[in-house]
């Protein structure tokens, strides 16, 4: 209806109206549009305000090197801020909201810090806003920060779907304009397994958007017809809407390519999909990106790149202005006056800054040559132009060319450095671009189309023919031949108005004049001091203007000068499409215990360790809280019989000849006498000196042994022993593999536990305590014949078995052993009471092996052999590893045993001080490791480690938790509180 | 990074865990005289930190478990050496 300026022609349909909003009004555009063209279509100039000075702004480009017109694409969950206009595909219901502003775009209250720019230059924080000091933390940094930034987050989870995937195959083309689609006809023409990927939804790059003829058809249509021959071959893959965003190692590319372009509320699919492509090599044809020149007031409304003015009326049909004038530097910007006056468009002036003759007639034009602009009026949308010779110019539309740059970012992801061209005076390629990597065509800096073409072309071949394929024998696609000639203009001095460069993060060419002044000479550092390039893109159309300015000022050549580096991601890339479906309860995979349903079906609460799922406690009804869960628990299995799933604990299954003396080596006690039959339990060492963890190895057999480790260290413990084996002893007859998911194992405990095993464990293995004594292990049978393992080994104190059967029998298993203890009541007992009594044994555990403890710290000195070599020996003999007034682990229960029972936490954590001291580190004395309420002592006890402690027994100190709000007398005493003899293990 | 496993061929780095320098495989073995208390602290603690042509160990956790030693470039990541770090500790005297 109301599309002002659209005009007859172009790539869209206009068959397929599509309606949409900005802020809020409704306005309509066709299918093939951009938000930005379907915005210019309705005459809409201003988009947005500017970052810092809220100035107005209008559209810029047409691809995705825009700066100025970012949006709010969509709303609630789904908003999308700082989307770039130019390259969001318009869809029917698309919400679009300008950002940036306080009240409406048109009168933005922010507007007003523009009036303070003179105090708001390039780190303006470093030296204004510093009095009174008081007055940044409370005023000044929070009214930056709120005037600061673009758009604004929804604040709530990402709601769409993302995909990664991966590809493979033998050349990547990235870029399919005509250089691009030159390549990969040749290329995959030999034979060769192809990729061409294009940022844009419609491949053809700038022949869409240009009226030059290729092979004597229009350009657009030379382009349709090499996509539909390429889509036809079966070694070709064409990824177009996808953005290669990074270069990395060995050929992987990282590649994003958009699903979705319809409204993402109503969509199913996933919106996007981060390609991981495995290329052994690839071809750069990412074309160029036109430049602008900094003059007055060029950031108004309506003053955008010349080559965008055309792409505008040629591919979009839509015209810029009803005025349109143009400014350049080269033969290129007077392209844009033919292509809008052949379209009826009034073209009032053509403005060079070269002293040469006229380019072209334009009819309707006043030319004026080697004449520049220097100012422009016209706040939400140009009026006019004032040109160096002191004329103005009514204008609503200025075109502008500062000349093009290869677009050459890929090329120094690995630290490539540009060099600059004088024939183009731009910057081309470094010659070492990252390995497999050939750059051609106009990012290559080879402007004239025609030349582009046949290199892109024998490229394609010759690449193709390096990797074994056959050099194809096709004819390049020829294109009447067009020079470039451009002579650098950075623009003029603009006396008091700010000519602007970077208009994302809103530098003035002052800006970096001011920072060169200031000291700052290096290009890098005069982008972070001005933050020039710094914004979402990252300066592609400002950088080289900005270099031009910096060397102009400080008398250098732009060699000299030089670039900073392009890093990856080319565009930004959302963080989800990074998470893929790693989200949520998918970020990691869920392991499951073999008992999970049986505990589910007794309303088992469960606590994450790692990624598995362990019983925490099991709630009986009536029970409110977990406490009374665990003590329960604890009692019920001290007094009769629990059963807990300890299957998460690693095992690893070692045989061999040489075991024996490989576990020598890397437990600190010895093993090479360990009886067959028997258990051992075993302390692991790192090389320093530091416990690294614990846990029990068997002998099965002469050659056989089953070792187990605690569940943190499962993985490491396997890597580990496998590096003693494969490394540093590899001529070991040893043999290993990890069983931890091949087993279900089950603690037994309590002194009844015997007697429900008895009607569990076939009746030929005797299981008598002569039988089968405390640190027995054996393979055995079960109901009835099912293969299991038995070792009598004890965490918790109690006379206590675990028990081991292949995983499949795990649920029966636990089932049977339900069944067959409810004669003695048997509990099922979770983690939690797990810990209350390994504490109250006095067993360390993790809190206690944290990496910074010793074995003579934990009390393990006498376990230490002085007989042989093992993994952490020497080290561990240092002399400061054998103070005796480092920390040792003892017990701590507190003087007064009603201590912490209304406070209802334990002291777990707390630092341990003398009865009279402050609390300060100078006085910290140690910590509490590990800390229960236990009901078997009727208080609060823990483990923790105290200077000197072995030595301190029956002194009192102070525990103090300054984060919880407690501060209590315990007394240092044995770690082991219950059953110290041990006379309960050996029944 | 793609590490080109001797006997699987081109597996993308994610599947294994680095671990160091291959320094770490000349474990002293003098462990019974006072002097090798310095060895040891030379192998635990000191590094050259190399710019360049590095020989390290990796661990195809991911994978068959094996050990690795890679000889990799650390300023341009190029890989020029793949080996099972079995043939190469027994090459440095780790056999019997």
């Amino acid at each position: 209806m109301s599309q002002t300026n659209r005009k007859d022609g172009g790539l869209i349909n206009k068959d397929k109206t599509l309606t949409f909003t900005f802020n809020g009004q409704i306005l309509r555009g066709y299918e093939g549009d951009t938000l930005a063209s379907a915005l210019l279509a309705n005459n809409q100039q201003l988009v947005g305000r500017s970052f810092k000075y809220h100035r107005p702004r209008g559209i810029v480009t047409v691809g995705s090197e825009e700066p100025n017109a970012i949006m709010e694409i969509g709303s609630g969950a789904y908003k999308e801020p700082n989307t770039r206009a130019t390259v969001t595909q318009l869809y029917n219901g698309l919400e679009a909201n300008s950002q940036n502003h306080r009240g409406p775009l048109s009168f933005d209250l922010m507007a007003i810090t523009d009036f303070f720019s003179p105090m708001l230059g390039a780190g303006f924080y470093y030296k204004t806003f510093m009095w009174p000091k008081a007055f940044w933390e409370k005023l000044y940094e929070p009214a930056i920060r709120n005037s600061a930034g673009l758009g604004t987050l929804s604040t709530e989870p990402d709601p769409d779907t993302y995909d990664k995937g991966f590809r493979y195959c033998d050349i990547l083309i990235i870029g399919a304009g005509a250089s691009g689609l030159s390549a990969a006809l040749t290329a995959a023409s030999s034979g060769a397994k192809v990729i061409l990927a294009d940022e844009d939804f419609l491949m053809g790059g700038r022949l869409n958007s240009e009226k030059t003829k290729v092979d004597d058809i229009a350009g657009s249509e030379w382009a349709k017809n090499a996509v539909d021959q390429l889509s036809a071959m079966d070694n070709v893959t064409l990824m177009s809407d996808t953005t290669i965003f990074g270069v990395y190692d060995h050929g992987i590319y990282g590649a994003l390519e958009n699903r979705s372009s319809e409204s993402r509320a109503d969509s199913k699919k996933p919106r996007q999909v981060n390609w991981r492509i495995y290329a052994k090599r690839s071809i750069l044809c990412a074309g160029a990106i036109e430049r602008s020149i900094a003059f007055g007031n060029n950031d108004r409304p309506g003053i955008m790149l010349a080559g965008a003015v055309r792409a505008y009326m040629n591919r979009f049909a839509v015209a810029t202005g009803k005025k349109v004038s143009v400014y350049t530097n080269n033969d290129d910007g007077w392209q844009t006056a033919k292509d809008l006056r052949s379209k009826g468009v009034n073209v009032v002036a053509v403005i060079d800054s070269r002293s040469i003759s006229p380019v072209m007639g334009i009819q309707g034009a006043e030319i004026f040559m080697g004449t520049d602009v220097v100012d422009s009026k016209g706040r939400r949308a140009l009026k006019s132009i004032k040109l160096s010779n002191g004329k103005s110019i009514d204008t609503d539309s200025l075109a502008v060319s500062g000349g093009w740059n290869p677009n050459l970012h890929l090329t120094c992801h690995h630290r490539g450095i540009p060099k600059w061209n004088e024939d183009i005076a731009s910057f081309v390629p470094d010659d070492k671009a990252p390995p497999g990597m050939s750059v051609a065509g106009r990012a290559k800096g080879t402007m004239v189309l025609n030349d582009a073409i046949k290199e892109a072309h024998d490229l394609g071949s010759s690449v193709a023919e390096e990797l074994g394929f056959k050099a194809s024998d096709l004819e390049p696609a020829t294109t009447p031949a067009v020079a470039y000639n451009v002579v650098a203009n950075w623009g003029v001095p603009s006396g008091k108005n700010r000519a602007w460069v970077d208009f994302q993060n809103d530098v003035t060419a002052k800006d970096v004049k001011l920072a060169n002044q200031e000291g700052f000479k290096s290009v890098e550092h005069v982008k972070r001091y001005t933050t020039l390039g710094m914004a979402t893109d990252q300066g592609k159309t400002a950088n080289v203007l900005g270099i031009g300015i910096m060397a102009e000022n400080m008398g250098q050549t732009m060699q000299e000068t030089g670039t900073t580096i392009f890093r990856p991601p080319y565009n930004p890339v959302a963080v989800g499409a990074f998470a893929g479906r790693r989200r949520g309860m998918e970020f990691y995979p869920t392991r499951y215990t073999p008992s999970h349903k049986w505990s589910e079906e007794q309303g088992a609460v469960f606590v994450e360790v790692g990624m598995w799922y362990r019983s925490q406690w099991f709630p009986q009804p009536g029970e409110t809280h977990w406490r009374q869960s665990v003590d329960r628990e604890v009692i019920q299995t001290r007094s009769s019989v629990g059963i807990c799933d300890v299957t998460t604990l690693g095992k690893i299954d070692i045989k061999g000849s040489d075991v024996s003396e490989f576990l020598n080596k890397v437990y600190v006690n010895a093993f090479a006498k360990l009886p067959v039959g028997k258990t051992r339990y075993g302390l692991m060492l790192r090389e320093d000196g530091m416990a690294m963890d614990d846990g029990t190895t068997a002998r099965l057999s002469e050659d056989h042994f089953v070792m187990t480790t605690t569940t943190a260290n499962a993985v490491s413990v396997y890597r580990h022993l496998q590096f003693c084996h494969q490394v540093l002893w590899p001529d070991l007859d040893v043999h290993m593999i990890s069983v931890t998911e091949q087993y279900a194992q089950y603690a037994v405990a309590g002194p009844n536990s015997r007697k429900l095993l008895e009607k569990i464990v076939d009746s030929k293995h005797d299981i008598s305590n002569e039988g089968f004594p405390f640190m027995a292990a054996g393979e055995i049978s079960v109901c009835g014949g099912v293969p299991a393992r038995l070792f009598r080994i004890s965490f918790s104190g109690e006379l206590a078995y675990e028990i081991a059967v292949p995983t499949r029998y795990g649920d029966s298993l636990m089932r049977a052993m339900m069944e067959a203890g409810e004669e003695f009541n048997v509990v099922p007992y979770g983690t939690e009471a797990l810990g209350v009594m390994r504490i109250e044994k006095g067993h360390a555990a993790g809190p206690e092996l944290n990496g910074q403890t010793s074995a003579y710290d934990l009390g393990m000195g006498g376990m230490v052999s002085g007989k042989k070599d093992f993994i952490g020996y020497k080290l561990g003999l240092r002399e400061e590893l054998q103070r005796s007034d480092r920390m040792q682990m003892v017990g701590f229960k507190p003087v007064n045993k009603s201590d912490l029972v209304e406070k209802g936490f334990s002291m777990a954590g707390s630092h341990l001080l003398g009865l009279r001291e402050k609390p300060t580190t100078e006085n910290d004395q140690g910590w509490i490791s590990s800390s229960i309420y236990s009901p078997m002592l009727g208080c609060y006890i823990g483990l923790g480690f105290i200077k000197d402690g072995l030595n301190r027994k029956g002194e009192f100190v102070r525990a103090v938790d300054l984060v919880r709000g407690s501060d209590i007398e315990v007394e240092i005493c044995s770690p082991h509180f219950y059953d110290p003899e041990g006379g309960r293990l050996r029944v | 990074m793609i590490i080109n496993h001797p006997l699987l061929g081109p597996r993308d780095s994610e599947e294994f865990v680095y671990l160091g320098s291959t320094d770490l495989i000349n474990r002293p073995t003098n462990w019974e005289e006072e002097a090798s208390a310095e060895d040891f602290y030379q192998y635990q603690y000191i590094r050259d930190n190399i710019a360049g042509d590095h020989q390290e160990l990796w661990y195809h956790e991911q994978g068959d478990q094996s050990w690795l030693v890679v000889s990799r470039n650390t300023l341009t990541h190029e890989i020029t050496n793949v080996e099972l770090a079995q043939d190469v500790a027994r090459t440095m005297g780790r056999g019997k």
